[in-house]
């Protein structure tokens, strides 16, 4: 397992266009991925639930992946919220 | 024997609307409130049966917000079109549905509260942040929720529907009306609603008696009461009495009787006693209605409403799609002809976007809507085009309030020629366009339209709707819904005349033509064609051999210096009395 903690470096924060991609890169993979916040784990690869996480500039989330490809699962999802979801 | 009046007034049980639809009928009730969305808990048996439902809701819920999103992308800014894709991807959210499938089948509830709880859930979760973007967020997850629920419901009242009940309701929408109708539904009544709500001119299209516009009545009849619908009359009778039932039935015997006597008609022409041929064509609805138009004598379609096409598919139909449906209605009633009308959508008829229009009527409806989505309008254009090769498809534009409008849908119109001819697609190239006159700013200007056009067609509910500023479907305000105003009378005059002026053809398609009592007037106005709902065709010809043109003429000409409707009317059922010609609901 993998656990990563990321910031939220855009200016409208995780909106849903970026919960949208975001669960689309998740589905590619086999492996676990689940989003920590607030005390809630939120399975990363259901649209419905990410949506539920308000997420702005600043904030901090705490990813973690569990299976055969969490390695290529990480770095993908990793660096598209280092690319501040591509809105910077 | 007693006569209709004895009747109604020694009625304690009788409950009066707005006769909307002819005929009587008597039958048991199903009380029909959908309107309200309330979700059910009560328990399941068949936990497959649920599960399918369950799965054929998300199919049919895909399918709407597919084609939704597929047209108001180009409208959309990123947002919303985000918006509309993550409901797309709720609908395949593995985690939610597995959620939803799993409790299904532990706690065997109706999967319409299982789907309600799971998804009011993340709700919660959103409305309790702090982020005010949130609460938005929630908002927008309501509507995939009543979606799946609302197609859920669908699936599940679809199959309580018993057949040959009469259905009261507050309010019907056309989508109701035909699903009703299919399931043989004997007659309709509502709260709401007057002589031109859809759901009106839908039973009359369908001949299936209904009143409309009975304020309470939905609130009085309980599920299966039995009761008396009077088409007629406009009233209904709540479990009649023995006197009352032998009444009725008497009447239905004599109804019937005179049906069959209308048959003599369906031979001869509309002509009146001194040979002057009228032209009735038929209005279409629904599909399922062309096999009544060809037996009904029809000169052709003279309105064929293409936007009925999303009610009855509930959702917008591609090119091919459509392609499909127009080929083989053109085909079907070839060699006559068919007018094919443009999506009328807005008003009443189908709400499309997110924004909730405070004005519909005066908002984005008909041409409007259509040059603003310009996208979907040629894929109709194409697919109207691809089905004229037998040169009998007509196309008719709604709506039209400016000549810009009617400009930039000719050049839309040439584009799509242009790309047919390179794809090598065949096509009537001379195919003819024509404008509904429906709104005051287009009838004032009929002889300008008349130059640049190949037909007019005047849609009478929507111009009667629009001069007199009042709103059709309100029951409050329906008695200004004056079909006999001066002001209708002299404006139909004004087009006809531009029109004749210009030598293009000019007909009625709106309900008038169809009211027995106004075709001698529209005779003697100089229309020559009359498009009605099928049913109404041998009826209308009865009326037409019973009159001379000579005297039409003259009865326009004196209600053309009339002052007021009643002063109007009066001289219209005098026709009626001096010509001795009686109307269906006077022999009854």
């Amino acid at each position: 397992m993998i656990e990563k903690t990321v910031k939220i470096v855009n200016k409208a924060g995780l909106h849903t266009r970026p919960a949208a991609t975001i669960v689309k890169l998740a589905a590619k993979y086999k492996s676990e991925f689940f989003i920590y916040r607030d005390g809630m784990n939120i399975n990363g690869k259901s649209i419905i639930g990410v949506m539920t996480l308000a997420a702005e500039i600043g904030s901090e989330l705490k990813l973690t992946f569990d299976g055969p490809d969490e390695q290529e699962a990480c770095d993908e999802i990793v660096a598209y919220f280092e690319r501040g979801f591509d809105e910077l | 024997m007693k006569s209709f009046k004895d009747i109604y007034k020694n009625s304690e049980n009788k409950i009066s609307g707005i006769a909307a639809a002819p005929g009587i009928v008597i039958g048991q009730v199903y009380l029909f409130t959908k309107e309200k969305l309330e979700i059910s808990k009560a328990p399941i048996t068949n936990i497959q049966e649920a599960i399918s439902n369950f799965e054929e809701a998300l199919k049919q819920s895909k399918k709407e917000l597919t084609k939704i999103f597929g047209i108001a992308r180009e409208k959309m800014d990123e947002v919303r079109a985000a918006i509309f894709e993550a409901q797309l991807m709720i609908l395949d959210d593995p985690i939610l549905l597995s959620n939803i499938e799993k409790r299904i089948k532990d706690e065997m509830i109706q999967p319409e509260y299982i789907v309600a709880d799971e998804i009011s859930k993340y709700q919660e979760l959103m409305i309790i942040s702090h982020e005010s973007y949130m609460k938005e967020r929630a908002h927008d997850i309501e509507d995939i929720k009543h979606r799946i629920i609302r197609n859920l419901q669908k699936k599940r009242w679809q199959s309580k529907i018993e057949k040959n009940l009469i259905v009261v309701s507050e309010a019907l929408t056309p989508a109701d009306t035909l699903l009703f109708s299919r399931r043989e539904s004997l007659g309709f009544v509502t709260d709401h609603g007057g002589l031109t709500s859809h759901a009106a001119i839908i039973s009359r299209s369908l001949n299936i008696p209904a009143v409309v516009g009975t304020h309470n009545a939905s609130t009085i009849v309980k599920d299966g009461d039995t009761i008396i619908v009077d088409g007629f009359h406009g009233y209904i009778i709540i479990n009649p009495t023995e006197e009352q039932l032998s009444f009725f039935k008497e009447k239905q015997k004599k109804l019937f009787e005179i049906q069959k006597g209308l048959e003599e008609f369906r031979d001869q022409p509309a002509v009146t006693l001194d040979g002057k041929e009228i032209n009735l064509e038929a209005n279409v609805d629904v599909t399922g209605e062309i096999d009544i138009v060809i037996t009904s004598t029809a000169k052709g379609i003279g309105l064929y409403r293409s936007e009925q096409i999303l009610n009855e598919l509930g959702s917008f139909p591609d090119e091919d799609e459509q392609t499909n449906i127009y080929s083989k209605l053109a085909s079907r009633i070839y060699p006559k002809f068919v007018t094919i009308r443009a999506f009328d959508i807005g008003g009443d008829k189908f709400r499309f976007s997110e924004y909730k229009e405070p004005n519909p009527f005066l908002g984005l409806r008909g041409i409007r809507f259509l040059l603003e989505n310009e996208k979907l309008f040629r894929t109709q254009i194409r697919a109207v085009l691809k089905s004229s090769e037998n040169k009998n498809i007509r196309f008719m534009i709604p709506m039209i309030s400016t000549l810009d409008e009617v400009w930039r849908t000719q050049k839309i119109i040439q584009e799509c020629k242009s790309e047919l001819k390179k794809e090598k697609i065949k096509f009537d190239n001379q195919i003819k366009i024509g404008i509904m006159i429906e709104v005051p700013s287009a009838a004032i200007m009929a002889k300008e339209y008349s130059e640049e056009i190949d037909f007019i067609s005047i849609g009478t509910n929507d111009l009667i709707q629009y001069m007199m500023a009042v709103d059709r479907g309100n029951d409050l305000v329906s008695n200004l819904y004056q079909e006999f105003s001066p002001v209708v009378i002299r404006t139909i005059d004004h087009i006809v005349k531009a029109a004749k002026h210009r030598k293009i053809p000019v007909s009625i398609c709106g309900e008038m033509a169809a009211d027995t009592l106004a075709i001698p007037l529209l005779v003697g106005l100089g229309l020559e064609t009359l498009s009605m709902s099928p049913g109404t065709i041998l009826y209308a010809k009865r009326i037409i051999q019973g009159f001379e043109f000579k005297k039409a003429k003259l009865l326009a000409e004196e209600c053309l210096q009339s002052k007021s409707e009643v002063e109007i009317q009066k001289k219209v059922k005098k026709f009626f009395d001096d010509n001795n010609i009686s109307r269906t609901r006077n022999i009854i």
